[in-house]
């Protein structure tokens, strides 16, 4: 039992090979019907308690929405658009109706600008309430699985007011939002705003003081700033690492440079302050929603009409938002067609799966769910 | 499909049990009491006193109390019903589901939620029955590499310890299943049985999970028993007998915790621990090895090792009871004897109209009620002190768990002792201690 651990940088054999080089070592599948897993296979050999090879295998829930998007036009292709990641799925269609926008030159009115924010920060809190729920079931912490699923109703009965759906929305479109918000909703929004980050603070005396809980995830998965700048990692995982990136800050769209916030940035780059990173961006989006809802003008168009199957140009246009997961972006080629010629969606959820060998790698197998959920990776949208 | 619930009527409910008792009732007596009738034709009845005894004259006299009472009594001290009735089986099963029933209403109350709601009517009461019957009714699927005879004694074996350590437990004077000196030892030794029933049952199965988890838990298991077996060393020392029932008897005064609290948090944490709860329940973690050494067993096979690990945690709370809260110690309820003219004349409560006679139990001594009230109610308190920390805390992780077993509750379990030792040898407690 002692002895043998594999350092980060021993180069391992791949495959069913290193099986034959030592009898110790045990091939396991966790995923796809492990419930330790999403929607995708991790292989890992384990000597042991140490896990010394670690291949993430995802592809099961391809859908091809990037071929999908050629055969529709701009309008049509919404709905569908916000499937790889139903519960944030306002931000997903964020750089896609950004990107249309630039392409057709359409100029959003200024309430549809703000109202696009406020859905944006409350469907970002529906999807970490998500997250979180799972990352505290992967720790077998119930309780805050049930909290943040109970919690989450706040958001998605705001999110159902103002579009007509609870997950998917598809509420963005071209030209502003597909509706005006209804009456008194600012009152409403205002009040479950508050008590939803009452409730937030809760979470830190079950969840996140937790001894055992930060004896468990501290300084395990350690990423440093360099690796994490390195394998291109983005999102919670990046400024759990100590790069203050966030495109809202860098790269402001829509109304966010008029609106008052900070990013979060944590310097552990462990487990733990990676988990931490999203529960403080959301107590950072109730601030943003609060700001938004003074600030937003009181009446006004929200919506741009457009002529039906409307035609871009010969141009192309790379537009990103900070979702829920980190930078999200889309490359939008246009060739004179009501259709996108080709269009690429750049996932967060990838982006981050790509450090998971490099952390897993040394880990105890205990180490697996927490270092694999705190990337923040959801599997649907990786696959797209 | 609806997944609504039809619709309850009470109407329908008691129109169908008395159309059940009047079909039974026109039945019995159209076929059964002919038969009954052509067989009795044929049998000779005793004749006592001149009278004849046919089987209705003998039930007649059955349902007098003062004829009954006594076969029923004695039939209470027979083996058969200690084992499987009180204080054995039946009882710890039923404590077992009402544990179960209270632990799912009392995590769901935790965790903003319902719990089970629907089954029986009544806040889900009959809910661990309907969930009987589903694995009662699932087909029992065995992996095609297991080692069969082995893979099906160790869900068996699992709940028959369980049965074991149960057996020792004493839960009122006089009533306990194997009362035998060397109470305490035996504790141990049956508690040293679980690890091997589960390396057994994990081997057998011939998978990847069920063995981690079956590792997992003999490392957990063998590293907590040290501090589980030292803990109460201290106990031993003071009361100088491993006699569970001599140890409740030397609490008649105060319960041993007042003098080592630290002998009791260890043997709690080490409980824990030896009942896989959370936030020690790493031979089940569900997100990192499926469940653990459970993976493979379906069916009635779970429930078995289900129904086990209950009992075992009522066993692990009654022995908490018995060894450091002084068991079925407790004051009286009613006057532990009465006087015996109050025996013989009752109570007059209005002069020449109404007199009450205090008796015992029917069928138990005062002092067996009394203690078996105290008994429960302890046991109920220490499992809900165990239940809790499911709602509060995550999992642990196995190196962290070993060092704290190790490190740290050998250590604490050593200052129990020494702190018995100095209470032993300053003269406080012991055969000429002031105490």
């Amino acid at each position: 039992m002692s002895g043998q651990v594999y350092p980060k940088d021993t180069k391992v054999l791949p495959g069913l090979q290193l099986e034959k080089v030592d009898d110790r070592i045990m091939t396991l599948n966790v995923g796809p019907q492990h419930p330790g897993s999403g929607h995708m296979r991790i292989i890992i050999k384990v000597d042991g308690d140490y896990i010394v090879h670690c291949d993430p295998d995802p592809g099961y829930v391809h859908r091809g929405e990037e071929k999908m998007a050629e055969y529709r036009n701009y309008i049509t292709n919404i709905p569908h658009l916000e499937r790889p990641v139903i519960h944030d799925s306002c931000n997903i269609l964020y750089p896609y109706c950004l990107g249309v926008e630039e392409l057709l030159g359409i100029e959003v009115s200024e309430r549809a600008k703000y109202i696009r924010v406020i859905a944006a920060e409350l469907n970002r809190c529906v999807y970490i309430q998500y997250w979180l729920a799972i990352y505290g079931i992967f720790l077998g912490h119930s309780t805050m699985f049930m909290w943040p699923v109970g919690d989450r109703e706040l958001m998605i009965d705001l999110l159902d007011k103002m579009t007509g759906a609870r997950v998917t929305h598809a509420y963005f479109v071209p030209g502003g939002v597909r509706n005006d918000v209804p009456a008194n909703f600012e009152d409403v929004c205002l009040r479950q705003v508050n008590y939803f980050e009452k409730r937030l603070k809760e979470y830190a005396d079950v969840f996140y003081d937790n001894p055992i809980l930060i004896s468990r995830t501290k300084d395990t998965g350690v990423l440093s700033r360099e690796d994490a700048i390195k394998l291109g990692t983005t999102g919670s995982v990046l400024r759990a690492s100590g790069v203050d990136f966030d495109i809202r800050k860098k790269e402001p769209y829509d109304v966010y440079e008029e609106l008052d916030f900070q990013t979060n940035v944590l310097k552990e780059g462990d487990s733990y302050a990676r988990s931490k990173i999203p529960w403080l961006d959301m107590l950072e989006s109730c601030r943003i929603i609060r700001d938004a809802l003074q600030k937003m003008p009181k009446s006004g168009s929200v919506r741009v009409k457009l002529k039906p199957k409307p035609k871009a140009g010969d141009t192309e246009v790379y537009r990103r938002v900070e979702s829920g997961r980190g930078s999200l972006g889309m490359h939008i080629v246009s060739r004179n067609n009501p259709q996108p010629y080709r269009l690429k969606i750049s996932v967060p959820s990838f982006r981050n799966l790509i450090a998971m060998p490099h952390l897993l790698t040394g880990e105890k197998l205990g180490n697996l769910p927490p270092v694999y959920w705190s990337l923040n990776y959801w599997p649907v949208e990786a696959d797209r | 499909m609806s997944v609504i619930a039809p619709k309850f009527r009470l109407g329908y409910l008691i129109k169908g049990i008395t159309d059940n008792i009047f079909w039974i009732i026109v039945i019995l007596t159209l076929v059964g009491i002919p038969v009954v009738q052509i067989v009795l034709i044929y049998i000779d009845f005793p004749i006592i006193d001149g009278e004849i005894w046919n089987p209705f004259r003998v039930l007649d006299a059955m349902t007098h109390p003062e004829r009954a009472l006594p076969l029923v009594k004695s039939f209470m001290q027979t083996d058969f019903f200690k084992v499987a009735a009180f204080p054995g089986f039946g009882f710890a099963a039923a404590i077992a589901g009402g544990v179960i029933f209270v632990e799912r209403k009392l995590l769901a109350k935790l965790q903003l939620r319902v719990g089970p709601f629907y089954c029986g009517k009544v806040e889900g009461l009959l809910q661990l029955v309907g969930d009987g019957l589903k694995l009662l009714s699932k087909e029992i699927i065995i992996p095609a590499k297991a080692d069969k005879p082995l893979f099906w004694a160790a869900p068996v074996l699992f709940a028959a310890t369980a049965g074991a350590f149960v057996a020792l437990i004493p839960v009122a004077p006089g009533w306990v299943v194997a009362d035998i000196d060397l109470g305490l030892l035996a504790v141990f030794a049956v508690i040293g049985f679980f690890p091997i029933i589960t390396i057994v049952s994990a081997w057998s199965a011939n998978s990847k999970f069920p063995f981690i988890g079956g590792i997992r838990a003999l490392y957990q298991m063998v590293s907590f028993e040290i501090p589980l077996i030292l803990s109460l060393l201290g106990i031993v020392m003071l009361t100088g007998t491993l006699n569970l029932m001599e140890i409740v008897e030397s609490q008649a005064n105060f319960p041993w915790i007042i003098f080592m609290p630290i002998g009791a948090i260890v043997f709690f944490i080490t409980i824990l621990a030896e009942l896989e709860r959370i936030p020690f329940d790493l031979p089940e973690a569900e997100s990192e090895i499926v469940a653990g050494w459970l993976t493979e067993f379906s069916g009635m096979m779970y429930g078995l090792v289900q129904l086990g690990s209950y009992l075992k945690l009522y066993a692990f709370a009654a022995l908490f009871v018995v060894l450091f809260l002084g068991g079925w110690n407790g004051p009286w309820f009613y006057p532990m004897e009465p006087i015996a003219e109050v025996i013989t004349d009752g109570v007059v409560l209005v002069p020449d109209a109404l007199t009450l006679e205090i008796e015992g139990g029917l069928l138990f001594s005062q002092e067996m009620l009394n203690g078996l009230i105290w008994f429960v109610i302890k046991t109920v308190g220490v499992i809900l002190v165990i239940l809790i920390p499911r709602g509060v805390f995550p999992r642990i992780r196995i190196d962290l768990l070993l060092q704290i077993g190790w490190y740290k509750l050998i250590v604490l379990a050593f200052i129990n002792i020494f702190i018995a030792l100095a209470l032993v040898y300053g003269g406080i407690i012991g055969p000429e201690g002031i105490l």
